[in-house]
């Protein structure tokens, strides 16, 4: 294993971050980290990279005690990239190289068009790949990477994801740490963290599981939408197509009220989306562990 | 088309921001407009509600009192507390009979009223700058990233707000960077480079990738014909000519291999300029 954590927990004072979390990245995979804001990705990368001791459970970077040998051979990418805007590319990639004892390298081929360019210029697309590449430039064993493609148009997310499988190929491991479902969609295995805890993880199909949701389909889908939304119920509209997160037994009650306002509607049993199970994961994470500050809205399973 | 712009063209000197773009915003509608960093999206919304001056084409919109618009950074006062932003909102607008408390639950933000808008979190920020954005009722809301870097419940909650104010009768038009929440609007314009690549429904535009899609796992690696990109472990490849290569299984395309379709078709339109090449 490249990295793994082993029963991580971690305490700020009375609150606690990080709860027993189990988690591995090997060689050649991709693994994502997701979970909604304060759910405690950012503490367990920190514990991960060896900047926080855990309060209990082991972290483990290339089979050793995180620190600073091991954190050179991790290529981190944070979302601000890490780049010195008032630099070219050429001045960032020849710095990084000579702090990696690697000086005298060329900027990468499909860089050299903005070689001379600041990086405060560059489009997003382009900046994130001059980071990444600075990143590989030290050919890491492991990559972790905060939301690589967010704000990058599909095709440049796709270049992005070429590279970042390549690396992959070759042996690194990679761990992105994400809330942007596209980019969770591309992982070979997720974990999804809810305050705290692991509360999902496996590939994309094994994260949603049997879940589903309830597709309501009317003519006048604004006042199903407003009979629905009134009713309480947490539906979501997909253009004039609802989508209920109620599990299946729900049908006939979602189908009578609506029909009982007069509305001739259909209304489908589907299978969830990974943005809905993982609303639902929350859900069921939160009323499992805290009864109390449970939201509605959570249960979809099957 | 209601309102909307009709084949605008923006620039600004030599640049051209924005390229014969049609964006249509409808009663009870919500058109999604998606595009990356630099694609034109502010540019279009900024000339729907009339920040910006086209240079050809035409810009139809409500009176100015009766649109909400929310740019991408701001949208509130951070040194007033979220009651104070709502009650500001409601006097400035003139509007009679706007319910402070109403618009608060209507944004989840009811156990917030007292907190300083600069000290929510992102998600929040964003939900009160919606509901800002909607307490004087508009006919037309237009809304510029309001789910970029938010968490996933802030997110589904935004989107319930643009949902229940076109389920409402008002027009939204909404830009995103993420491309599957192109199927939350009852339209998509997918822009890059100031340009549309495609636009109609998210069905549609998954429905009209000219040529053939097709995978291949990613051990089988790519072969000379099509235009590969990665999905997942795997690769999907794109024929022009729908012969896709051999050793491939043909797909039916979704929305997200449609939009790099559209990409990629364009750059050969233009004569396969680089990658991500010098834009905005």
């Amino acid at each position: 294993m490249l990295a793994q954590a082993q029963e991580v927990s971690v305490r700020f004072g009375s609150f606690t971050a990080v709860r027993a979390v189990n988690m591995t990245v090997g060689p050649g995979e991709v693994v994502g980290l997701l979970g909604a804001n304060g759910a405690g990705k950012t503490t367990l990368i920190r514990v991960l990279l060896g900047l926080l001791r855990p309060s209990a459970g082991r972290a483990r970077l290339f089979g050793a005690r995180p620190s600073l040998e091991t954190r050179r051979s991790v290529g981190y990418v944070p979302q601000t990239l890490g780049l010195y805007s008032d630099l070219t590319v050429r001045e960032n990639w020849s710095f990084a190289a000579s702090a990696f004892g690697r000086a005298g390298t060329r900027v990468p081929a499909d860089l050299r068009p903005w070689e001379d360019d600041l990086v405060g210029g560059l489009s997003l697309g382009v900046a994130r790949r001059v980071a990444f590449a600075v990143a590989l430039s030290h050919e890491p064993k492991l990559f972790v990477l905060d939301e690589p493609t967010s704000g990058v148009g599909p095709l440049g997310a796709a270049r992005l994801w070429q590279e970042i499988r390549q690396a992959a190929e070759q042996g690194a491991g990679v761990l992105v740490t994400t809330h942007n479902m596209e980019e969770a969609e591309q992982c070979d295995r997720l974990y999804v963290m809810v305050a705290g805890r692991v509360e999902a993880e496996g590939a994309v199909a094994e994260v949603i599981g049997d879940r589903t949701v309830l597709e309501v389909r009317c003519a006048d889908w604004m006042r199903a939408y407003q009979a629905l939304d009134d009713h309480g119920f947490a539906v979501q509209a997909h253009g004039s197509v609802l989508r209920v997160p109620v599990p299946p037994g729900e049908r006939d009650t979602v189908t009578g009220l609506l029909e009982h306002a007069g509305m001739d509607v259909t209304v489908r049993v589907r299978p969830a989306g990974l943005e809905e199970a993982f609303m639902a994961i929350l859900g069921d994470g939160r009323a499992a562990h805290d009864p109390h500050g449970a939201q509605a809205g959570g249960s979809a399973h099957a | 088309m209601r309102w909307g712009l009709d084949g605008v063209t923006v620039r600004f000197g030599s640049r051209v921001a924005l390229a014969d773009v049609t964006v249509p915003a409808e009663p009870s509608a919500v058109t999604v407009v998606v595009g990356g960093d630099g694609a034109g999206k502010s540019t279009c919304l900024r000339s729907l509600v009339g920040l910006v001056r086209p240079d050809e084409g035409r810009v139809s919109r409500p009176p100015k009192t009766r649109i909400g618009y929310v740019p991408a950074t701001g949208g509130l006062y951070p040194d007033l507390t979220v009651a104070e932003n709502l009650a500001f909102a409601v006097s400035s607008y003139g509007v009679r009979g706007a319910d402070v408390g109403a618009m608060l639950d209507r944004i989840g933000l009811a156990g917030a009223r007292d907190r300083l808008g600069g000290r929510l979190s992102g998600g929040m920020q964003r939900k009160l700058s919606v509901g800002l954005a909607l307490i004087h009722g508009p006919d037309l809301l237009v809304l510029d990233e309001p789910t970029t870097g938010v968490d996933p419940v802030s997110r589904m909650e935004l989107w319930r707000l643009v949902s229940g104010a076109a389920a409402g009768g008002t027009a939204v038009v909404v830009a995103t960077t993420y491309v599957n929440e192109a199927e939350r609007g009852t339209r998509a314009v997918l822009l890059d480079d100031g340009r549309v690549l495609a636009d109609g429904s998210a069905a549609d535009i998954a429905a009209g990738v000219p040529g053939a899609v097709g995978r291949r796992r990613a051990r089988d690696g790519v072969s000379p014909g099509g235009e590969w990109w990665r999905r997942g472990a795997g690769w999907r490849v794109w024929s022009p000519s729908g012969d896709l290569p051999e050793g491939t299984e043909a797909v039916r395309p979704d929305l997200h291999d449609a939009a790099i379709v559209a990409a990629l078709a364009a750059e050969r339109g233009t004569g396969g300029r680089s990658a991500g090449a010098k834009e905005e």
